[in-house]
């Protein structure tokens, strides 16, 4: 099967999974993100990659935090940003997904950053982008579904390296809601792509999709197991609509069985970083000891990913290498 | 009119023949085969001599899409896409807009179709007033009107006790039942195979004991009332081993399989494409082994095409919310081909399962080429292959999974009621 991301000349076309991605590709985006990460420490936090290029934010599905990194990013690009915040409200009116795509390409968009309730519609604007010559304009995943997150894989995966340097030595715990979440099935690409030596998911069976150990990890339903001798714990957020009904009883009992402790936590390596996407349910995912401790990079992740999604899009839209 | 049909390979398969020799048509009928009519005088012969000439394909689910849906289909359109693909009979499901639950609809629908004069259309009633799944229809009625079978085709019957009197109702009076094994409650939401992909894909799934769950419920109430009742859509290794176990302790039940379902498995979703967003929904390499095998060892009496032509507004779009459905009716007999090639299928016992079979689900007089038969007949050529592709197909529906593949099996003539009605 084609990879639809990459196209004939190898080079990376779009962004819509971490899936089939080579190792090559993800070290590419993952070094160019480096020097982006210095330039938010100066006074001049701009570099002209994308002058004169426009990066439309087409966000079908509400986010506040994935939306204001992208246009942060788009802008030290110096790119212009388009936000369009479409809900539901472009359905109610008739219009389709490709419709909408359509009438923003005649508005020479050059970057699509797509964030959908849907798995797999930025692959469908990809291909109908594609499939209607449109080739040059480039799809970034900013969340579909639970399908996939790309660029939060991504930063999780140079946070990960910007701490602990090599990956095939390193044993990584993503607990919680793994069933709902794109955030885990990124990462899990991502890290079993790099070759990490273990990959861990931990949780109740009702919040773990059928046959997981199919994307190369391994399941644990007791968190103490699964977090003993751990580099990395990635805690996932648990939806409020998850908390209570068929999936779990309560919060309080999830926090019990899920929730990540200072006293859990001892499990895991005395040097193990603790990561989150945000935005956290304290006190029932994490505990806020845990969240605000020494342990957590959980701020650092949100500054890593400006300059990651600055590397991805300067690598799809880009003049030229930064300097 | 008289055809002679002259030397071609003629297979009947309920007759369990399959040998070199010409078919005689007069007056609508098969005057004789093998040796002419006495003072025999055509007026047309057919040299079928590289050909298969077989009985008329008959489908057991077909989507006209009328009344309702006629931005997707019409009964011009779809009619013509029968016959082009060498089906001269078949059956609708009565999900129709409103649905085929009352006598004026059905007689309706079988006006309409019997003034085209193509294939024979045998609607399915529904077996609950606006397949609500809340009163029973008034299935007499409904069968004076030309109602083979009552069913309640993929929308949810989740009240049990209903569904009890509804077969009781149908075997009081001697009706066939033909349901769809899908526990409503466990494929809420759900739009891929419980599996591998789906998990990486992040699909919402429906798992493989909605089908067992509900394939042992309809049993149990098959045992309590002795209705005749035909599972439509088999999708798992699963469900295959259950109706196997309940043909060996005689229940009265027959199944089937949709086509994209023999060929077809969720792997071929690949990046969400839309097309194969089917109900039920494509299973894994294992389901569809065993579908194979029960199709081949008779635990599955036949193919149907599930025939479902969908506009492109329907499927541009994310997997999920693409309307389900496959267009089918033209790939019937090429993809039943197909799988006999892959199985090394005798073609008689392969086209059994499209013509004879069905037949004998539907309760119709037809589907054979004895003396005397309608002249329902279906010509076409074995080794033409033709490539799948939205200019080739008469349905108005382009939506395939198959678009793009060449396949086997041109159909030259179709013959309905000794008229011949397709060429190509």
């Amino acid at each position: 099967m084609r990879n639809p991301q990459i196209n004939g000349a190898g080079e990376l076309q779009h962004l819509l999974t971490l899936e089939g991605l080579p190792p090559e590709v993800i070290g590419r985006i993952l070094d160019t993100a480096v020097p982006f990460v210095s330039i938010a420490e100066r006074d001049v936090k701009k570099v002209p990659l994308l002058r004169g290029k426009t990066v439309f934010n087409l966000f079908f599905e509400s986010s506040t935090r994935t939306r204001t990194t992208f246009e942060i990013a788009a802008k030290r690009l110096s790119a212009d940003v388009i936000n369009l915040n479409i809900g539901v409200s472009s359905t109610s009116k008739g219009e389709t997904l490709l419709d909408t795509i359509d009438n923003l390409v005649a508005m020479n968009a050059d970057v699509f950053v797509v964030r959908h309730a849907q798995s797999g519609a930025p692959h469908l604007i990809a291909q109908h982008l594609s499939a209607t010559d449109r080739a040059h304009i480039h799809v970034i995943n900013a969340g579909d579904g639970r399908h996939g997150h790309p660029t939060q894989g991504l930063l999780d995966l140079f946070t990960i390296r910007h701490y602990k340097r090599e990956f095939s030595a390193l044993t990584v715990a993503i607990v919680g809601d793994v069933l709902h979440s794109r955030v885990a099935r990124s990462l899990i690409h991502g890290l079993t792509t790099l070759g990490t030596a273990e990959v861990r998911v931990v949780g109740p069976q009702t919040l773990l999709p059928t046959a997981v150990e199919s994307m190369g990890v391994h399941v644990f339903h007791d968190m103490r197991e699964g977090l003993a001798g751990c580099d990395v714990v990635v805690m996932l957020r648990l939806q409020s609509e998850r908390m209570k009904g068929a999936l779990l009883p309560s919060a309080g009992e999830y926090f019990k069985h899920y929730g990540l402790t200072v006293d859990k936590l001892k499990l895991a390596k005395p040097d193990a970083i603790v990561m989150h996407p945000g935005p956290m349910n304290r006190g029932v995912e994490i505990d806020s000891a845990v969240a605000d401790g020494k342990h957590s990079v959980i701020l650092p992740q949100v500054t890593f990913g400006i300059a990651v999604r600055m590397a991805v899009m300067s690598i799809l839209a880009g003049s030229q290498a930064p300097a | 009119m008289k055809i002679e049909i002259h030397n071609g390979r003629l297979i009947d398969p309920l007759h369990g023949i399959d040998r070199k020799t010409s078919l005689y048509v007069a007056a609508g009928k098969v005057a004789s085969i093998d040796e002419p009519p006495a003072g025999w005088h055509p007026n047309r012969v057919i040299d079928a001599s590289k050909l298969v000439v077989c009985p008329g394909l008959i489908d057991a689910a077909a989507r006209l899409r009328e009344p309702g849906f006629e931005y997707k289909a019409t009964l011009e359109s779809e009619m013509e896409a029968a016959i082009a693909g060498g089906v001269t009979s078949l059956a609708c499901p009565p999900d129709t807009d409103p649905p085929l639950d009352e006598p004026g609809l059905v007689e309706m629908l079988k006006h309409r179709a019997r003034s085209l004069n193509q294939a024979h259309v045998y609607p399915v009633g529904a077996l609950t007033v606006g397949l609500k799944g809340e009163a029973i229809t008034e299935m007499g009625e409904l069968a004076e009107a030309g109602c083979i079978a009552f069913s309640h085709a993929d929308a949810a019957l989740a009240d049990t006790q209903l569904l009890l009197r509804a077969l009781q109702y149908a075997a009081t009076f001697g009706y066939r039942v033909w349901l769809r094994p899908q526990e409503a409650s466990l494929a809420r939401g759900g739009v891929a195979h419980d599996g591998e992909v789906a998990t990486r894909l992040g699909l919402p799934a429906i798992p493989s004991c909605a089908e067992t769950i509900a394939l042992d419920a309809i049993f149990e109430l098959v045992r309590a009332t002795g209705v005749r009742v035909h599972l439509a859509r088999l999708s798992t290794h699963e469900g295959v081993s259950r109706v196997r176990m309940a043909k060996k302790a005689q229940l009265p039940v027959t199944c089937d399989v949709a086509v994209h379902h023999v060929h077809l498995c969720d792997v071929d979703i690949g990046w969400f494409n839309a097309h194969c967003h089917l109900v039920p929904p494509l299973r894994s390499t294992r389901d569809r082994a065993a579908l194979r095998a029960g199709l081949a060892d008779g635990t599955i009496d036949l193919i149907c095409s599930d025939h479902s032509p969908v506009d492109d507004d329907g499927k541009q779009v994310p997997f999920a919310e693409a309307e389900p459905g496959a267009t089918a009716l033209e790939l019937l007999l090429p993809l039943t081909l197909k799988w006999a090639q892959e199985e090394r299928v005798p073609l008689l016992a392969a086209l059994a399962r499209v013509t004879s079979e069905p037949a004998r689900v539907l309760g119709v007089r037809a589907g054979h080429l004895a003396q005397g038969a309608e002249a329902d007949v279906c010509v076409f050529d074995p080794d033409g292959y033709w490539t799948v592709d939205p200019r080739s197909l008469r349905s108005q529906g382009k939506n395939t999974p198959f678009l793009g593949l060449e396949l086997p099996g041109r159909v030259r003539y179709t013959l309905v009621g000794g008229q011949v009605v397709h060429e190509a």
